[in-house]
């Protein structure tokens, strides 16, 4: 369910790191609680995105919801396909639903972000309040 | 993006362990633990609008008002000619304050001459309860019967069909906004042709041991039709679609029936009522502000308590905002100065500080063939 190369963020991020580039997108359990996902609002590419602050927001029927970075970095391409066809997130949050590319601003930051197994911990603790 | 998840001592319908079962989200909706989707809001709202949905919407509050001083009292709270109804007709009405806002928005049922029951919003239900026994100044018996029903709708062109099976009441025959008294695999209950989505369908009103028997075999005479359990998700989108007001949105203390847009409900020569005068007046002087549904241009869905400008000045709030999943565009409801709110208007919402244009538009936004 959640791939091995990814890491996580507790905002339900996820970022794959290919050398000095990041791709960035939403865990499956982030397009569950959204349910039905209608819109997407996702930085330019050129802009600059930053660890842990809002980088944009994805809405779903009922709710708006923020997507915070998982890391720092120039936005190098955007996943436009999103814009027309925003059900793509709940069909395939980790793969063709991808939102941004970044250029890595601070590789060293990916360290502090969750593995795969410990974010599904995360995810166990924060359902079984 | 974040997710929250509150686990206080929530109250819980009788269908609370089927929800669970069938895999459903489940929110806290004004302190009750209920289904907000299932198989998903937008499959659910269509399943509504061409086939059947069936809503658990136990968690509504009932209030039985009952002796030969029933009718004056109903007459008194609520600004509909209760007078009226016949037995087994029911009407869309409210609970004023003295300033003519809203206690509650309630539907009045006729059960017999000294018999009527009302149906109010779940959180509601105390404050409500307490309102009428406040004002019951003609010894009418007022009971508070909530924990005696669970209510089920079943909603959409085909909801009729799939009840039919299960009851030899000729729902057929049963008129919009009347009800009988009958039974469903044999369980007493009420049914009535009303409901909150802007469709056909009946609202089930029977004892909460025989609920969960009774949600199963509608599922499984429905199963034929495509029927789905739906939440409260759909329901929000659906009623938005017909323009039917929520509490706590639309209306409240603070918002009067002709505001809202509700006139229809406020019989002001049935006699004097809790909140009659400030509507004398109001109607005398017409309103300053109205309930207008709009229409996004822009990219951007508004939500409620969005800001609302025209042309740049602060206009009012979103209501209610979402993405119609029928009309597939993004829709709302919002309150504007009288006089600005005619169909053509353009207005801005500020979306996350960004204005984003829309447009007054007919309302309801959807309204079913008949």
């Amino acid at each position: 369910m959640y791939p091995e190369e990814f890491r996580y963020t507790k905002e339900h991020e996820w970022i794959k790191v290919e050398g000095s580039t990041g791709v960035i997108g939403i865990t499956f359990h982030a397009q569950k609680e959204l349910g039905d996902i209608v819109y997407v609002d996702l930085p330019k590419a050129g802009s600059t995105i930053a660890a842990g602050k809002s980088m944009g927001s994805v809405e779903s029927v009922k709710a708006v919801s923020e997507i915070y970075a998982p890391a720092t970095g120039e936005v190098l391409e955007v996943n436009e396909e999103l814009a027309g066809k925003p059900e793509k997130l709940n069909e395939d949050p980790h793969g063709a639903a991808w939102l941004v590319k970044i250029r890595l601003a601070n590789p060293a930051e990916i360290g502090s972000l969750l593995s795969a197994s410990a974010y599904q911990s995360y995810l166990s603790e924060e359902t079984a309040h | 993006m974040s997710t929250t998840g509150a686990a206080t001592a929530l109250q819980k319908t009788p269908l609370h362990s089927l929800h669970r079962s069938l895999g459903a989200k489940m929110v806290d909706f004004g302190g009750w633990d209920m289904p907000v989707e299932y198989s998903g809001i937008i499959a659910e709202h269509l399943a509504v609008r061409t086939r059947a949905g069936l809503f658990d919407v136990s968690h509504m509050g009932e209030i039985e008002i009952r002796g030969p001083q029933a009718l004056r009292l109903v007459e008194h709270v609520t600004p509909n000619a209760a007078s009226l109804l016949q037995d087994n007709q029911a009407h869309y009405s409210a609970l004023l304050y003295p300033t003519g806002g809203f206690v509650d928005d309630v539907l009045v049922h006729r059960m017999g001459p000294d018999h009527y029951f009302l149906c109010v919003n779940a959180s509601n239900q105390r404050k409500d309860y307490d309102w009428i026994v406040a004002h019951n100044f003609f010894e009418a018996e007022v009971e508070y019967s909530s924990e005696k029903y669970a209510q089920l709708a079943v909603q959409g062109p085909l909801a009729l069909a799939t009840v039919q099976k299960l009851t030899s009441t000729d729902l057929a025959a049963i008129r919009y906004y009347w009800f009988t008294v009958g039974q469903v695999l044999g369980a007493p209950a009420i049914i009535a042709r009303t409901g909150y989505t802007g469709e056909d369908g009946v609202e089930l009103y029977l004892a909460p041991d025989h609920a969960p028997r009774i949600w199963t075999a509608i599922l499984e005479a429905g199963a034929g039709f495509g029927i789905l359990p739906c939440g409260l998700g759909a329901r929000n989108t659906l009623r938005l679609e017909a323009k039917m007001a929520l509490y706590g949105h639309e209306i409240d203390a603070s918002i009067t029936p002709y505001e809202a847009g509700l006139g229809r409900i406020v019989k002001l020569d049935k006699g004097d009522f809790l909140g009659r005068d400030p509507l004398v007046k109001q109607k005398e002087k017409g309103v300053t502000r109205k309930l207008a549904g709009f229409e996004m241009r822009d990219r951007g869905i508004a939500r409620e308590g969005y800001p609302v400008r025209i042309d740049g000045v602060p206009a009012g709030f979103v209501t209610t905002g979402s993405p119609s999943p029928f009309l597939k565009k993004n829709i709302g409801l919002c309150y504007l100065p009288a006089g600005r709110d005619s169909l053509g208007q353009p207005i801005q919402i500020d979306i996350r500080n960004q204005p984003a244009a829309a447009v007054v538009v007919a309302t309801p936004f959807y309204s079913r063939k008949r």
